[in-house]
């Protein structure tokens, strides 16, 4: 009997929840990528835009952008602090109502953006284009987790916080912070959707690119390493690499990324004080960003044989190379000199797909493919099938990369070429004719990462089918077994 | 001696001190350029938009055209010869929300006005490779299709107004626009005339080339037509703006 009291206090989880979240997850992976490998086409063939108003790329990149940083990231969050948060903590989260209102409300306000963005509602603010009452939604939504992951941590059974959870909380009060701040906004009336946002100009700028960077610096950072320094190690089966370097990385994380999001605004009518002070900000934030690749890389130390044989782990690991690559990409690209030619381009495109495709992506798909198995107590359907994703899914983000690196680059030193008399080499419309292919190619490799998502979609329903009739026999032989005594 | 577990065992202190360490750096940013005079240029001619323009602009905001075309131009050689003298600070002064942009899929647009017909506009809007044949930018055949909603202009310039847009509605508030923009730019400012402004500018310069119709054309175009048009940069010396930045 003593034996079964650890899976007794397992069940006591709020494992439904993360359930939900998981399975969210994919299917939103699979409608925004889908999303974003159709308006990479509609760049390479307009025609493809149709004349119909409501899938523009316009209208529609919102769709993308939206879908898989708040779909599926959002959602691969969601799912992944909860699992993590009372796993770390032994407790259970605190309301099983408050956290099925976080399942909705979350979802439905993705979806009423998604919906309202090709109706041709939008606030023209990157990454927070929701008008103002899918706003609402979403801070009601927002402190409802707040108020969750808090009291989960305060009915700990551990004196200690996991590293994993400060990241996870320090995304959540971020998020908190730059969504209200951002989204200050007029309504035009109260029944109508349109509204003018609260700042102009150059304030609004500062604002908006403030909550722009951080809203990649906590949500798809903070956030994701909070996924790292639990799946990881779980993964791995060895204790983090070193806890006085998360300690460092994390205090010098949440302080640093607030001061670089000017740094999208080089160059532009902001003060120079404010530019230079992020791209300042941003250089020095490379050692907190290699902090954790480091730690996180590291803990394989001694176990690096199970590259060879683990995809799961060949997804987390190669997560942490792009991270390592892209946040040393980020810096580099927010010195002023680099931007000038950088900014406005592909490259800008290319460098955040890295982070996006190859850590924020590769890391969920490797905590996703340890988590779901579990969740449903059993093994995955096929570990092949992970090992296709995985080449597939690297593949693709090469492609993408090297496409965009080609045509952000090739236009930025088109635009600036003069002849020998002084004059423009180009006109702005043969950049345009040069990028085609590279449009193209970056259309394929998208489309070539979206094909391995969709293998993860089906290797996990496979996986929950699997489970579910594992249960009924389960259930069924135990009937058997009371049955004869 | 102070030790971190003193903070990783204690919810409430974690949360109060990551607050802190995440809220010094957007203070330091942000709060300074609400009160630095400097921020924003002092320079003539910058005006709020008329109705007709402001409902161009909602239409642009609306259809995403920002995600391709910038309105930021930089302080470069290359720029100034493609697009005209680098955007101020005070050019945007009353964008709410500002469409700087952050990528040129499309050339940039903040001097576009005046640069082409009006005829050339509403061509290329409505089948951009007709006039361009290397374009990718999608057809928006509908802007000539769809009327202009204007009903609610009022509503729209009083929101405005309340975020600090200098729209009047008083007689004060009036005389100040005519002492500050001249009394011909006060009159397209006054939030009581603004349906009779917007069809009197419609009528007069019938943007979308058909006087019978007041279609989202007219307003699209007369935003785009009034695009970075706003400052004389011959009065100015070229050092005078190096100066706020």
């Amino acid at each position: 009997m003593a034996g079964a009291a650890v899976p007794v206090v397992h069940q006591e989880y709020n494992y439904d929840i993360v359930k939900k979240f998981a399975i969210a997850a994919i299917v939103w992976a699979v409608a925004g990528m889908g999303a974003g490998v159709y308006i990479a086409s509609e760049l390479a063939w307009p025609f493809l835009n149709f004349d119909i108003e409501y899938i523009t790329f316009g209208r529609l990149r919102p769709v993308h952008t939206s879908g898989v940083i708040f779909g599926f990231g959002g959602n691969a969050l969601f799912a992944t602090s909860y699992y993590v948060v009372q796993r770390t903590c032994q407790a259970r989260l605190p309301s099983d109502a408050a956290a099925n209102f976080t399942f909705w409300g979350w979802n439905i306000a993705i979806l009423l953006g998604g919906i309202s963005y090709m109706l041709g509602y939008s606030q023209g603010r990157e990454y927070a284009e929701p008008e103002w009452p899918i706003d609402l939604l979403i801070t009601v939504v927002w402190v409802t987790y707040l108020w969750l992951y808090v009291e989960t941590l305060r009915r700990r059974s551990q004196p200690h916080i996991y590293v994993a959870n400060w990241f996870y909380l320090g995304f959540i009060l971020a998020t908190a912070l730059l969504h209200i701040f951002n989204n200050l906004a007029m309504p035009v009336s109260l029944t109508g959707m349109k509204s003018y946002s609260l700042f102009a100009g150059v304030q609004d700028a500062m604002t908006q690119w403030w909550y722009g960077h951080n809203a990649v610096g906590f949500f798809l950072t903070a956030a994701f390493l909070g996924m790292m320094y639990y799946f990881v190690p779980k993964q791995a089966g060895r204790p983090i690499y070193s806890y006085r370097l998360s300690i460092v990385h994390f205090w010098a994380l949440v302080f640093l990324y607030m001061w670089v999001g000017t740094h999208h605004l080089h160059w532009t009518a902001i003060p120079d004080w404010t530019s230079s002070l992020a791209a300042t900000f941003s250089i020095v934030l490379l050692m907190p960003s290699w902090g954790g690749m480091i730690n996180g890389v590291m803990t394989l130390s001694g176990a690096w044989d199970k590259l060879r044989s683990d995809p799961i782990m060949l997804f987390m690991i190669t997560a942490l190379s792009f991270y390592g690559m892209s946040t040393f990409e980020g810096p580099m690209m927010s010195l002023k000199s680099v931007n000038a030619l950088s900014h406005y381009t592909d490259w800008t495109v290319g460098h955040v797909h890295s982070g996006a495709l190859g850590w924020v992506a590769m890391i969920s798909f490797g905590s996703l493919y340890h988590m779901i198995p579990r969740l449903y107590n059993t093994t995955i359907y096929s570990v092949r099938l992970i090992y296709v994703h995985f080449f597939l899914a690297t593949i693709g983000i090469v492609l993408y990369i090297v496409a965009m690196w080609v045509s952000g680059i090739g236009q930025g030193l088109m635009l600036r070429a003069f002849d020998d008399y002084g004059n423009l080499a180009y006109t702005f419309v043969e950049s345009v004719a040069f990028m085609h292919w590279p449009l193209a190619t970056r259309a394929l490799g998208g489309g070539i990462f979206l094909t391995g998502m969709l293998i993860m979609a089906y290797n996990i329903y496979k996986t929950i089918a699997l489970a579910r009739r594992e249960e009924v026999a389960r259930e069924a032989a135990e009937a058997a077994k009371l049955a004869q005594a | 001696m102070f030790k971190h577990e003193t903070i990783e065992t204690n919810s409430a202190l974690l949360t109060v001190l990551a607050l802190i360490a995440m809220g010094i750096g957007g203070l330091v940013e942000i709060v300074p350029l609400h009160y630095i005079n400097d921020t924003i240029e002092k320079v003539d001619g910058v005006r709020p938009y008329t109705p007709l323009e402001l409902r161009g602009r909602d239409i642009y905001q609306r259809e995403g055209c920002f995600l391709c075309h910038s309105q930021m131009i930089r302080p470069f050689r290359d720029e100034a010869l493609r697009y005209g003298h680098y955007s101020l600070a005070a050019e945007s002064q009353y964008d709410h929300p500002f469409q700087w942009g952050s990528k040129r899929t499309g050339p940039d647009l903040a001097r576009v006005g005046g640069k082409y017909s009006n005829e050339w506009h509403v061509q290329h809007l409505k089948a951009p490779r007709s006039v361009v044949p290397e374009s990718i930018m999608p057809n928006y055949p509908w802007l000539l299709e769809n009327d202009l909603q204007y009903l609610d202009i009022g509503d729209r310039m009083r929101a405005l107004k309340k975020v600090g847009v200098p729209y009047s509605l008083t007689k004060e508030e009036y005389d100040a626009n005519v002492e500050k923009f001249g009394e011909e730019v006060a009159k397209m400012l006054d939030i009581n005339r603004a349906e009779e402004n917007l069809l009197a500018e419609a009528q007069a310069d019938n943007f979308d080339g058909n006087p019978n119709r007041l279609t989202e054309m007219d307003a699209l175009v007369a935003y785009l037509q009034m695009l970075g048009t706003l400052v004389d940069f011959s009065k100015y010396d070229e050092g005078y703006f190096v100066e706020f930045r």
